[in-house]
């Protein structure tokens, strides 16, 4: 489903350039849930950003999905997001104007769903995170464990591949942290392939798989 | 195509942004609202100082005999010049520039009496047609007309103040006025349009036709002026000449003569009026274009800071599956729908007030010094429109290109 060749990334700054990813290969199958490991500065949002391909990489290939992402126009990197990714993010990046329900609908409106589909698919996702009753409320009047569920249903709706969250839990309580991963256990359980970078233990031992990255190279996986 | 999604997501992000879109719409309501409302108070401006010029003084002229200047043909300088309708009748015939002609001959001071009232009016000697060159209006009965003047009939039509002296309140219309002793039939009651001081001596004339007057008071047929309208596609400058021309061969006057032929009309004061209208006009489409780019430039604005605003929300849609085009079109459309009804909404509010202005003024006779029925250009309104929307464009270009380069690594950055 996933696959990094060789893949380094730098950022210029005005002085000095930052080796940031330094030969990264990864192959990650499909329906596999994997957490990426690291300190911070190791490089793994820089690798989650490339793999959600809202970064570029300077060398390498990726291959998302049979589909050779390098080079691509704004707009056709919006497809695969809009097509084949779904992000969840730490600090659920919901939109504070609308509500629930038109926060998980939002990606079927780029995808020119009718209205009414988008709508009803809302309320269905909204159910599957068992947050059916808070359709109609704001982020604002929900807790972080809610408004993280709302972000995971909207991740799923546009039906991705791959679902990339960084720092799920980050903003949690265990106990709400626990909720979220029981959702992302039913999710990958559908077949859909999970990717998710954290640095807590507890919440890696849950995935099948642990990629550790340390000042940009692999370190196991 | 009309995209109802993308409507109702702009309309729910100005629903939820209220006091956002109001600042934004402000600058562009009152660019236009100030831009329509100086306009329509010109307009007014405008129209009350031509009505104070009389609104049928813009092509008409006056011509009179007068005495000549210089020897001619074997005749002396000094001689008298008298205007007949023989005259008339050559200018009707050669000059096609005149519309109308209405001759006037004039009896001063002449004593009228009706039953026991009586006093000293002026008598006009005129066709029908004066009330058509003239600013007159009949308030009763009716004006001179052709049979009048066909059958020589003994009619009048006095002024208002004559009717108020020798009448009081009872209809005059039907009774005869005795003038020199000489019965005249009263037909109708006349006033001028606009009652200025120099029309004053309308009210305290009374008019019979000309023919009648001269044969009834043993006058000869001549006649002091005439009164001539160009047709209105023409200017009067250009009849006069020709009228001028043609009364000075027929009366063997010398063409360089100053004299011999008087004439006179406002055209060059009515030019001078119209330029300086120009001049004021020029004036507050400055002002109102000004008031308005200033709008335009605060949307502009407001819209660069909503955007970086919303760096984090374009961040999220891009995430999501957003292309550039899209965000573009949301901002853009965004900034056009704020500016268009934000304009119209000023077009609607000047619209009004001026409307209000003109309809009060109307129906509470409201009569104020150079100030007339205020109107608004509708063109005008809608090119500022039309503008507007063009505008909008402009103004939502650069805000909606940089949302659209809004790189979502950086906007969804946590802080």
């Amino acid at each position: 489903m996933i696959q990094l060749k060789g893949i380094h990334k730098s950022y210029q700054t005005e002085y000095n350039s930052l080796h940031v990813l330094k030969g990264i290969d990864i192959d990650i199958q499909e329906g596999d849930f994997v957490s990426i490991m690291g300190s911070s500065g190791s490089g793994k949002s820089t690798m989650l950003n490339i793999l959600g391909i809202l970064d570029k990489y300077d060398e390498g290939e990726y291959i998302l999905d049979g589909n050779l992402i390098k080079n691509l126009s704004q707009k056709d990197e919006a497809y695969y997001r809009n097509h084949l990714l779904g992000f969840v993010f730490q600090s659920f990046n919901l939109l504070a104007f609308k509500t629930a329900k038109e926060n998980v609908a939002l990606p079927l409106y780029y995808q020119k769903v009718d209205r009414k589909v988008r709508q009803e698919l809302a309320l269905e996702y909204l159910d599957q995170v068992g947050l059916l009753e808070w359709a109609d409320h704001y982020p604002n009047q929900m807790s972080g464990g809610q408004q993280q569920r709302v972000a995971i249903a909207r991740s799923l709706i546009s039906k991705p591949k791959v679902i990339l969250a960084d720092e799920p839990t980050g903003a949690l309580d265990s106990k709400t942290s626990e909720d979220v991963m029981d959702i992302f256990k039913k999710v990958n359980a559908q077949g859909i392939t999970v990717l998710l970078v954290t640095h807590e233990d507890e919440i890696s031992k849950m995935t099948n798989r642990v990629i550790r990255l340390r000042d940009g190279i692999i370190e196991s996986s | 195509m009309f995209d109802k999604d993308k409507w109702q997501e702009i309309f729910g992000t100005i629903r939820k942004n209220k006091m956002r879109t109001a600042l934004t719409a402000l600058g562009v309501f009152w660019g236009v609202f100030m831009l329509i409302f100086l306009l329509g108070m010109g307009s007014g401006l405008e129209a009350g100082v031509f009505k104070n010029f009389g609104s049928q003084m813009r092509n008409k002229m006056y011509v009179w005999g007068e005495r000549t200047n210089k020897p001619h043909k074997g005749f002396p300088a000094g001689r008298a010049i008298d205007i007949t309708l023989d005259d008339l009748a050559a200018i009707k015939r050669e000059i096609p520039e005149v519309d109308m002609l209405g001759p006037r001959r004039r009896m001063n001071a002449t004593f009228v009496h009706y039953e026991d009232r009586s006093d000293n009016y002026d008598i006009r000697g005129e066709y029908p047609s004066m009330v058509e060159i003239e600013p007159l209006k009949v308030t009763e009965g009716r004006y001179l007309n052709q049979k009048d003047l066909d059958d020589r009939r003994k009619v009048a039509v006095i002024g208002t103040k004559v009717k108020e002296l020798l009448f009081e309140d009872k209809s005059p219309i039907g009774k005869y006025v005795m003038i020199r002793g000489i019965g005249f039939k009263v037909v109708g009651v006349m006033a001028p349009i606009e009652l200025k001081p120099w029309r004053i001596s309308d009210t305290e004339s009374i008019v019979v036709p000309l023919n009648t007057m001269c044969h009834a008071f043993g006058l000869e047929e001549r006649i002091d002026y005439m009164a001539i309208s160009s047709h209105m596609d023409t200017r009067v400058s250009v009849a006069e000449e020709k009228v001028v021309a043609l009364l000075k061969t027929r009366h063997q006057i010398h063409p360089d003569d100053p004299n011999g032929i008087g004439h006179e009309n406002v055209e060059e004061e009515i030019d001078q009026v119209v330029n300086l209208f120009i001049g004021i006009q020029s004036f507050l489409w400055f002002v109102g274009i000004g008031t308005l780019l200033a709008g335009i430039v605060g949307v502009s604005n407001i819209m660069l800071i909503i955007v970086k605003e919303r760096t984090k929300e374009i961040g999220i849609r891009k995430a999501l599956g957003a292309t550039p085009g899209s965000i573009v079109s949301m901002i853009l459309t965004e900034s056009v729908f704020i500016t268009a009804m934000a304009g119209y909404l000023g077009l609607l509010l000047g619209t009004l007030i001026i409307g209000g202005i003109s309809y009060a003024m109307y129906s509470f006779e409201v009569d104020v010094d150079n100030f007339a029925n205020p109107q608004v250009n509708l063109a005008a309104g809608v090119g500022a429109l039309i503008m507007l929307v063009i505008a909008g464009t402009i103004a939502g270009l650069i805000p909606a290109m940089q949302a659209a380069n809004i790189n979502p690594v950086e906007a969804l950055k946590d802080e």
